[in-house]
């Protein structure tokens, strides 16, 4: 077990290398560049283009600097170049920071293998520290909608496993086929018109519940109006993954409730409900353990829809207004991290595996 | 068939089919598939749907109103006898302009799919066949194509190419953002296309075939592709409906097709600023694509069921 986690961590770095490589270059295929969504005017003076463009080392080629090259410096060939200053840093050598062709001091940067994703081209503070700013909210916001589609999704999913073809089970199985199909966007907007624009609280006349944002503005903490702010967010994201969850557990379920132990269990005079939930679900939520481990990824990245709609300040909204301002550092920043949670996630999930179902072997 | 079976089926598919014991013994395959599909009430019923829904959309040529000239006199009218589904800010019949998105997502949904066959058929095919340090290097990057946050990559290369010329991928048409989502989504085949190859290139008759000196590319070609075809026509439904779903948010983020060429998903975008006072604009073109996604996995999953590879050996009496 020990040396599958190290040969799967160890296969890890090669990928993510390469994964860093290729979106680096998606993210600098861009006509334009960053500037062009830099400055607040799109016109700014060339020289002050310049220097900003030296500031953020963007005046450096992408991968290969075959200037150092011509002038036999193997080393800088590799070391100056904006990928190379993104992942290993310049601090260690001396960088041209005025542009007078004399390379005079060390360079600030210090590469993401030491934690330094650089600095957003909006707000200039640390890429990482805007990630740090907006993960929380996206975790409770995702947090939250897990527990409630567990909540929904493994009652559902037993009992529409055990009276199969009954109504219950007909009605439910037709819901999941809906769940799966209604695009999330949609259902967002249909949640805002129902409960925000056409149902009115009858105590109050304002809308029955908030259209964003995490609380209201101005007011001092109150659990409810959390919980209010929480409600149609956590319902439009939770309807794709409950009915997908449910239907999953459903066949694994009908799988395991035919077995022999299922029957020993009965014929020892075992509740029902201990059979089912106790012996029965056990075995059927491993193949969904994997399932979620590979959903993992969504509680970093957040749902992209459900943020924007409600304005939720979290992860997605800002890797979607960072792709909008084409704030590279940003951009680079939550690919990777996303990229590098993925397959963790993946590894997590064949461990997991192994865990609760000790007939998996590890080679 | 046993009850077991029928279990089977069930848990699968979460629904029991009408499977029929008293089967001549002579009925070809395409006729078995045929009435396994035809007995799968949900299969029939999308069949149904996405038939009425195709027909309406190779018809709205007919239609009286032009899907993008705006006639601003008729804006923002209320669904009624003339404009069914009412009309825009521009005055422009939404009914019209749906059916015309129609056109739009289903075209993206079937050239994905298309994109996604030509480059995951041949690489499961070829990992899959040949094994070893081929099979190797080619799951490698099929792992590590899925380790990309798809959606997240999705908005970045289709926000690069927004602003992009170039001779043939021109600012989101529907080429672009189809070859967008397609590669990102051959993954799934790839390594479908592989299992089946893996099990398939084991049987007798390829090694037969391999006896007689077929070449590898007649054997891959000739004998184990069409042994694999099931699979991969399930997986191909699938994806129309997937990638509808896709281009749909991407329109919807802004980041698709542009305006003025509808789009299920930027018509839906449009309609957010009007959505308290008009709410219409939101509701159809929403409605259409929830039907057709929901008209396709029901296809998907009638045809999984009628093209079981296993079920119909198991029939014939093969296994």
């Amino acid at each position: 077990m020990g040396r599958y986690i190290a040969r799967r961590l160890l296969q890890a770095i090669p990928m993510l290398f390469l994964i860093s490589i290729v979106l680096f270059a998606l993210i600098n295929l861009a006509p334009g560049g960053p500037l062009a969504g830099h400055s607040r005017s799109r016109h700014i003076r060339p020289e002050r283009a310049e220097m900003l463009k030296r500031q953020f080392g963007l005046d450096q080629p992408y991968f290969l600097n075959w200037s150092e090259l011509t002038r036999l410096k193997p080393i800088g060939f590799l070391t100056r170049t904006q990928y190379s200053v993104w992942l290993i840093g310049n601090d260690w050598m001396k960088v041209d920071a005025d542009g007078d062709g004399i390379r005079e001091e060390h360079g600030e940067r210090w590469g993401i293998l030491r934690g330094d994703f650089g600095f957003s081209f909006q707000t200039r503070q640390p890429a990482l520290e805007r990630i740090v700013e907006h993960l929380p909210n996206t975790v409770y916001l995702m947090g939250v909608t897990l527990i409630v589609v567990a909540i929904i999704a493994i009652p559902v999913g037993v009992i529409s496993a055990v009276k199969q073809y009954s109504v219950f089970d007909i009605i439910v199985t037709t819901l999941s086929f809906m769940g799966q199909a209604i695009p999330e966007f949609w259902l967002g907007l249909i949640l805002i018109l129902v409960f925000y624009a056409w149902l009115d609280n009858p105590f109050t006349g304002e809308p029955l519940l908030p259209s964003g944002g995490m609380s209201t503005l101005g007011i001092e903490f109150s659990l409810w109006d959390w919980i209010k702010h929480l409600i149609l967010p956590v319902a439009m994201g939770a309807v794709g993954w409950v009915a997908w969850y449910s239907r999953f557990l459903r066949s694994g379920m009908l799988d395991v409730l035919h077995m022999d132990y299922i029957r020993t269990a009965r014929a020892k005079g075992l509740r029902e409900r201990v059979v089912l939930y106790r012996h029965a679900l056990k075995n059927a939520i491993i193949p969904l353990l994997t399932i979620f481990a590979l959903d993992l990824p969504y509680i970093f990245a957040g749902s992209l829809y459900v943020e924007l709609l409600f304005s939720w300040p979290g992860m997605g909204r800002l890797y979607y207004q960072a792709a909008v301002k084409r704030d590279y550092p940003v951009l680079m920043a939550v690919l990777t991290i996303g990229a590098g949670i993925m397959i963790f996630s993946n590894l997590l999930a064949d461990i997991a595996y192994g865990l609760v179902d000790p007939r998996v072997r590890y080679d | 068939m046993s009850n077991r079976q029928t279990l089977e089926n069930t848990a699968e598919h979460g629904f029991a089919l009408e499977t029929d014991d008293r089967m001549p013994a002579h009925e070809g395959m395409t006729r078995m598939i045929w009435r396994r599909f035809r007995h799968h009430p949900g299969a029939v019923a999308g069949s149904v749907v996405l038939g009425l829904l195709v027909l309406s959309i190779a018809l709205v040529s007919f239609s009286p109103y032009d899907p993008e000239a705006s006639d601003v006199p008729s804006r923002l009218q209320s669904p009624s006898l003339e404009h069914p589904f009412g009309t825009d800010p521009l005055g422009r019949d939404l009914l019209t302009r749906v059916l015309y998105g129609g056109r739009i997502s289903l075209a993206v949904g079937l050239m994905v799919v298309a994109i996604t066959l030509v480059i995951g058929v041949p690489v499961g095919a070829v990992a899959g066949y040949f094994g070893g340090w081929v099979d190797n290097i080619l799951m490698r990057i099929t792992d590590a194509a899925l380790s990309l946050p798809a959606l997240l990559v999705l908005i970045l290369l289709s926000a690069i190419l927004r602003e992009t010329e170039l001779p043939l991928v021109q600012r989101n048409s529907v080429l672009t953002i189809a070859l967008v989502i397609g590669l990102l989504s051959w993954m799934t085949v790839a390594r479908l296309v592989r299992a089946a190859f893996l099990t398939i290139r084991e049987k007798e008759f390829v090694i037969a075939a391999y006896c007689i000196g077929a070449s590898n590319l007649r054997i891959m070609v000739r004998h184990i592709l069409p042994n694999a075809v099931g699979p991969i026509i399930v997986e191909s439904t699938l994806e129309v409906a997937w990638a509808i779903m896709e281009e749909s948010g991407l329109s919807f983020l802004g980041f698709g097709i542009q305006p003025p060429t509808p789009s299920w998903g930027n018509l839906l975008s449009n309609a957010q600023a009007h959505l308290t006072k008009h709410p219409w604009l939101a509701i159809f073109p929403g409605l259409m694509i929830f039907l057709a996604i929901i008209a396709i996995n029901y296809i998907g999953d009638g045809l999984r069921d009628a093209l079981d590879p296993f079920k119909v050996l198991k029939q014939v009496g093969e296994v």
